[in-house]
């Protein structure tokens, strides 16, 4: 297992090696401190906050439609399911349920980004341990997704899609055909990326047994996501704690075995083809109606073209506008199934338009907690892998 | 929120637990000594086995208790999640038990409650900043921490004597336009450019 051991004979000493915070396998600017005996990790200490941006200190500072751009800035990879699940939080608090049109976009837009964001982490750990053609794949699927997006929110990256109490604005003519089309042509490419990893002897090898997190360690250090059902435990906010009317929608939850890096690879792959299987069934049966709170008057703004002529709608919208949407004071604490695992907003009101503390509960900080565990035992090269498979994004990490 | 089993078991236990007002999810507020205790219990008794989050509140300088340390608890297997609340019993030298040796994942947490509110962990192995740098001099979430930030020196310490300069306050004129917390009075509440540093009419401080 380890040929680089050194017999008792050698007297050989420790040396620490820091990686990052500029490194290309810590995807952005982890930094990794460690410890080296030989090739063997014995201490690792991950340094975090590097793009720490007080988002918490700028939510209480803010009206709550405003915050909703800093969400896209936490999970950078799939803004738009921050969106839903911060707003959702949101109406939570305000007791507030939202009409089934919009509760359908809202699942249609989170699967796709849910999509992109595996597709970004699949691509990512292949380069991780070598393979460079895949990234080249599901970064070319990635950017129909974003035309996608770039047409429903006016933005690739930055959406800002949802409001409290409803969305920004309904989907566009023609676009719910387009993501159909998109459907259609993607699960074979899919295929053919995937064939390029799932039973190849290299891929394999960097990864089986690489970075295993045992069932109980995933649970005690919080992760979620898929990476935690990876280790066995089939948890999924969507199926347990259903949430926007996904209790309608027919899907499965894969579950993993040995919980190493192949697992977390696997278990993202078979999301997607259950993203896409909920995105069909959306598409198909896909409702009327209004897509946002009618009776939300003092939370979400009338349609345009009413402040335009009512005096009632622009007092309306004036209020919104300068008081932000009323929300009735209380506590509430809401995750959401993200890509990257279990997204949550803890939000403390005392009444009025701005949260007086909304805590983000950031998926990829709990993941990367547990490196110090699972990274002693490993080799250098394979902390690559391991970095890879556990798919964080630091703006989410460091908020 | 009606009581649950677990709600009703801990507050026989633990007498001066008490009903925590919530809209969503049971909830509890302990004191802080008996927190390791109950949250143990939550968690081999009810099934509450992971710690989903761990945060804290401030409620401003003027209010006593001032910090309120929350705890949110799931059951992987049912499903459920629980709110644990503790008030901090020393305004100025805030401390409570540390959850490291229930769920080892508390660990980053509590070093972020550390950093950004200054609440002392008893018994965290390593309790250090995590989000700024080591040797940071303030708590940003806390409320008297203005939005634009306050001087700091540099991390670097060889780098802030060779460049004399510090950390200053982001300039604030001409926006963000921020609201603040509180009751619905539109005079307050509007939201205004908060200048704390510099503006048109005072310059800005080199």
């Amino acid at each position: 297992m380890n040929p680089m051991s050194s017999p008792a004979a050698f007297d050989s000493e420790k040396m620490s090696l820091s990686m990052g915070p500029s490194h290309p396998s810590t995807h952005g600017v982890l930094r990794l401190q460690m410890e080296l005996d030989g090739e063997i990790v014995t201490k690792a200490d991950p340094i975090v906050g590097h793009l720490h941006r007080g988002d918490e200190k700028i939510a209480e500072n803010m009206t709550y439609n405003q915050f909703v751009p800093y969400t896209d800035r936490l999970d950078y990879i799939a803004p738009l399911a921050n969106n839903m699940a911060y707003v959702i939080a949101v109406e939570k608090l305000c007791k507030l349920e939202m009409p089934p049109r919009c509760q359908a976009i809202r699942v249609l837009t989170a699967e796709l980004a849910r999509v992109s964001s595996h597709l970004l982490g699949i691509g990512a750990l292949a380069i991780d341990v070598g393979a460079w053609s895949v990234f080249l794949y599901t970064f070319t699927e990635r950017e129909k997704l974003y035309r996608l997006f770039e047409e429903l929110t006016g933005a690739r990256f930055t959406t800002s899609y949802t409001r409290v109490g409803g969305l920004m604005r309904d989907v566009p003519g023609g676009w719910i055909e387009r993501v159909g089309a998109f459907c259609d042509q993607f699960p074979p490419i899919l295929d053919e990326s995937l064939d390029l990893l799932t039973r190849n002897k290299i891929f394999t090898d960097r990864t089986q047994g690489i970075g295993v997190i045992s069932r109980e360690d995933a649970i005690a250090y919080g992760l979620t996501g898929p990476n935690l059902r990876a280790s066995g435990v089939p948890l999924d906010l969507r199926k347990d704690k259903p949430y926007s009317g996904y209790e309608t929608y027919e899907f499965d939850i894969p579950v993993g075995t040995v919980g190493d890096s192949y697992d977390r690879y696997l278990i993202r792959a078979e999301e997607i083809r259950q993203s896409i299987r909920i995105i069909r069934q959306i598409i198909s049966n896909f409702p009327g109606g209004a897509w946002y709170a009618e009776d939300a008057r003092r939370i979400f703004a009338p349609r345009k073209d009413k402040i335009l002529t009512s005096m009632e709608e622009l007092i309306q919208n004036f209020m919104l506008v300068t008081e932000g949407p009323q929300v009735p004071a209380g506590e509430v604490y809401f995750e959401a199934e993200n890509p990257k695992g279990a997204l949550g907003f803890f939000i403390v009101s005392k009444g009025g338009g701005v949260p007086w503390r909304l805590k983000i509960r950031a998926p990829s900080f709990c993941n990367l907690s547990i490196l110090p565990k699972v990274c002693v035992g490993a080799m250098v090269s394979d902390v690559v892998a391991i970095l890879g498979s556990l798919d964080f994004v630091m703006g989410e990490c460091d908020r | 929120m009606p009581d649950t089993e677990a709600t009703t078991v801990l507050k026989a236990r633990f007498p001066s637990a008490t009903d925590r007002a919530s809209a969503d999810h049971p909830a509890l507020a302990i004191p802080a000594a008996d927190i390791p205790a109950a949250l143990k219990c939550l968690r081999d008794e009810f099934a509450f086995d992971m710690l989903s989050d761990l945060t804290a509140v401030d409620w401003s300088s003027a209010a006593s208790p001032r910090f309120t340390i929350v705890y949110h608890l799931l059951s992987t297997t049912r499903h459920d999640y629980i709110r644990v609340t503790a008030d901090c019993p020393s305004d100025a030298e805030p401390s409570v038990p540390s959850v490291t040796s229930l769920w080892p994942g508390a660990n980053w947490h509590e070093r972020e409650v550390f950093d950004m509110f200054g609440i002392g962990f008893a018994g965290h192995p390593d309790l250090r900043r995590i989000l700024m740098w080591d040797g940071y001099p303030h708590h940003p979430l806390r409320k008297e921490f203005p939005l634009a930030g306050i001087d700091a020196p540099l991390p670097d310490a060889a780098v802030a004597a060779e460049t004399n300069v510090n950390l200053k306050p982001a300039p604030m004129a001409g926006g963000p336009f921020v609201a603040s917390a509180g009751e619905i009075n539109l005079g307050a509440a509007e939201p205004e450019a908060k200048d704390e540093s510099w503006n048109e009419g005072k310059p800005k401080p080199e």
